[in-house]
């Protein structure tokens, strides 16, 4: 074994302590998430799956696991998005209630801490947990079995409209030493169930903790969710992230993968698409600057005929950062009728950025159709020059028309508490001298009369 | 206003301009007319900044300042602006944002703040029905999709809000209806004042019936060959140039 995995299951001595009230299934997940994880170490650049992405700032960091989750109210509201919402807020991975909003869940809703579900509903939670993102899936799947004690559970009971978006928010806070957190989220969507799950990672400035996060998201027939992921963890913060969605008939998955913070970012995203007219969309869009390593992974797999899958990534590197895209679509054998769409555009704002973006197209099937592209490229010359010769300065020029290319992304954001959050904090990036806030406000007062 | 003086320009190792010279005060309007290939459209350009082109020698000068020296952005900001023959789609930046970052720097450039919202609102929405543009136009894409005549309204939209000292209008009339085209002559005339001064690049004389010149230039082969007033685009009309060239030839 080598000394780094070693050094993070010494802390799962931390975990074991108190857990009576726990079923015994759960200890044994998580010895077989360590042995996996033990087995298997950190990926390395080795690893075609890792090829672009360096993790030894994790591998050799050394992160203890929160204990409290103590953090101002005022703070905290001050990080929380202006939307009316049922929340679960964690702080550092601990769940706490004070700042969360849990009242007024409509019938059919189950909104619960993974603690509290693992003590209340551990055979409804067992059967399904784990079982789309294994141990094997990755060492951090298997590191986040093996620290497996807290996240989110939603459950919609079959037919169950939730108005209101859920939100789950994770807080890092800027402590002595850094900390570590595993969350664990399970969202059971019932048959013709609907709701918007909002996934927002925020902090305080000068955090730099690590987050290992496995998602299980499981849509019934006729189920439709949209996924936010707003990440806009502080920026010496560590983000590691699965989504794996499994998708039964008719259903629907839309995902909004927004990537602006963090130091090393790597999110991997892969929807099973198991019955017919079972539909994913990945909306995605990343901005990176100083030395930010942003790395999005995605999957889509069409294990059923008249499947439809459709992928918009666009990316923005600025300074020294550095971006990967790896968008793969795979089309089973007898997947017949299919539709998968693929594109990807980066935008480079200095000459240091660096962008690996690589597509994937694997296909079985004969009768699919399905495309895929991507380009990176600059600014376009002659768009700054029309707008300078209205009097633009340059830089305002250019954050126009950076801002006019996340606009692409961010047109098919049904939020408008989540597209302008990202559109200022896109424009926050961009020189100071651009007052896009005062833009902003007129073509909204227009908008409006 | 503005004085050009034996201006020589080239593009890619030809030249273009060949020693022109012309002289704007404020209060004019002038045409530059000339066969294809003439160098109608470079002059408007190098007064403009556009980057291709190159001054070999000569100069410009606008309100006592050498506008070779001064950055694309600060001629706008001067007040020298160019509607252009064929104005570029940007794509995903709204022409609301445009007109107020544009204004914005305008001011900012003669030493004011900001516009205040309630004001500029009120300012763009006169503009806009002077036009006879509808309000959705400002929430749309600069130019993306617009039909020919709606991105030639849309310029001079944008002359019509910035309020140049000197507009500069390369070929704009060209791709316009009859009915467009009044409109964008009212909106043309509308700037004519004792301070401003507007420059018409133009192939026909169809566009000077509405926007009547004070002075007429012929451009041939990077020189202007004759000057007079309105009535010599109308003898260009029914005579065409070759008189003009023989007459320069001889």
């Amino acid at each position: 074994m080598s000394e780094e995995t070693q050094h993070f299951l010494d802390r799962l001595a931390d975990i074991r302590a108190g857990r009576e009230s726990e079923p015994t299934w759960i200890a044994a997940r998580r010895q077989a998430g360590a042995a996996r994880f033990e087995a298997m170490g950190f990926p390395t650049r080795r690893d075609e799956a890792w090829k672009y992405t360096d993790v030894r700032a994790i591998a050799r960091g050394e992160f203890a696991l929160a204990r409290d989750a103590e953090f101002s109210p005022a703070s905290a509201a001050a990080l929380t998005l202006p939307i009316d919402t049922h929340r679960l807020t964690f702080v550092d991975g601990v769940f706490a209630p004070a700042l969360s909003t849990l009242d007024g869940l409509p019938e059919g809703v189950s909104l619960q801490p993974l603690s509290a579900a693992l003590v209340e509903n551990h055979e409804a939670v067992g059967g399904p947990l784990g079982r789309l993102t294994g141990v094997e899936f990755s060492p951090f799947s298997a590191l986040n079995t093996a620290f497996m004690e807290e996240g989110a559970v939603l459950r919609l009971a079959p037919g169950t409209v939730v108005e209101k978006p859920i939100t789950l928010q994770f807080l890092s806070r800027r402590g002595e030493a850094p900390v570590m957190s595993h969350p664990r989220v399970l969202v059971q969507a019932g048959g013709r169930s609907q709701a918007t799950l909002i996934e927002h990672h925020v902090g305080e400035e000068g955090a730099a903790n690590f987050t290992n996060l496995v998602e299980e998201v499981i849509l019934e027939r006729n189920a439709i969710l949209t996924h936010y992921k707003l990440q806009e963890a502080p920026l010496a913060d560590l983000h590691i992230a699965s989504i794996h969605v499994e998708q039964a008939r008719d259903s629907r998955y839309t995902s909004f993968n927004l990537n602006l913070g963090g130091a090393l970012v790597r999110t991997d995203l892969i929807s099973e698409l198991n019955g017919e007219n079972a539909t994913c969309d990945f909306y995605g869009l990343f901005y990176g600057e100083g030395r930010q390593h942003v790395d999005s992974h995605t999957l889509a797999n069409h294990n059923a005929p008249h499947t439809f899958s459709n992928e918009n990534y666009k990316g923005i590197l600025d300074d020294r950062a550095h971006g990967v895209f790896n968008g793969k679509v795979v089309v089973k054998r007898d997947s017949q009728k299919i539709e998968g769409f693929q594109s990807n555009a980066n935008l480079l704002l200095s000459d240091r950025a660096e962008i690996d973006a690589k597509p994937e197209l694997e296909i079985y099937a004969d009768d699919v159709k399905c495309s895929h592209g991507t380009t990176t490229g600059q600014l376009d010359e002659e768009a700054i020059y029309a707008l300078r010769s209205r009097g633009i300065d340059r830089q305002t020029a250019r954050g126009l028309l950076t801002l006019a290319f996340a606009g692409e992304v961010l047109e098919e954001v049904g939020l408008d508490a989540i597209s302008e959050r990202v559109e200022l904090a896109v424009a926050g990036k961009l020189p100071e001298r651009f007052n896009l806030a005062g833009l902003v406000e007129v073509a909204v007062a227009l908008d409006d009369e | 206003m503005l004085e050009v003086k034996d201006l020589h320009v080239t593009v890619e190792g030809n030249e273009i301009l060949k020693g022109l010279s012309m002289t704007i005060n404020a209060g004019e309007v002038h045409a530059i007319m000339g066969p294809n290939g003439s160098g109608k459209s470079t002059l408007s350009a190098v007064i403009a900044g556009k980057e291709e082109y190159e001054v070999t020698s000569g100069s410009i000068t606008y309100e006592g300042r050498d506008v070779l020296e001064m950055a694309v952005e600060e001629r706008a900001q001067a007040g020298l602006l160019l509607g252009f023959q064929y104005p570029v789609e940007i794509p995903g930046v709204k022409n609301i944002y445009l007109l107020k970052a544009a204004l914005n720097a305008k001011r900012e450039a003669e030493g004011l703040g900001e516009i205040p919202a309630p004001e500029f609102m009120k300012l763009i929405k006169e503009k806009i029905a002077e036009m006879k543009m509808d309000a959705s136009f400002l929430q749309r894409s600069v130019n993306e999709g617009f039909s020919g005549g709606e991105k030639k309204r849309n310029e001079i939209l944008q002359m019509l809000v910035l309020q140049p000292r000197l507009a500069m209008l390369d070929e704009i009339d060209s791709g316009l209806d009859i009915d467009a085209m009044k409109v964008v002559a009212d909106g043309v005339n509308s700037l004519r004042s004792e301070e401003h001064a507007i420059l018409l690049v133009t192939h026909y004389q169809r566009l000077l019936d509405y926007i009547v010149p004070d002075r007429v230039h012929v451009l041939v082969d990077g020189r202007i060959v004759k000057s007079g007033d309105a009535d010599l685009a109308r003898e260009l009309e029914s005579r065409g140039y070759d008189w003009v060239l023989e007459e320069s030839a001889a």
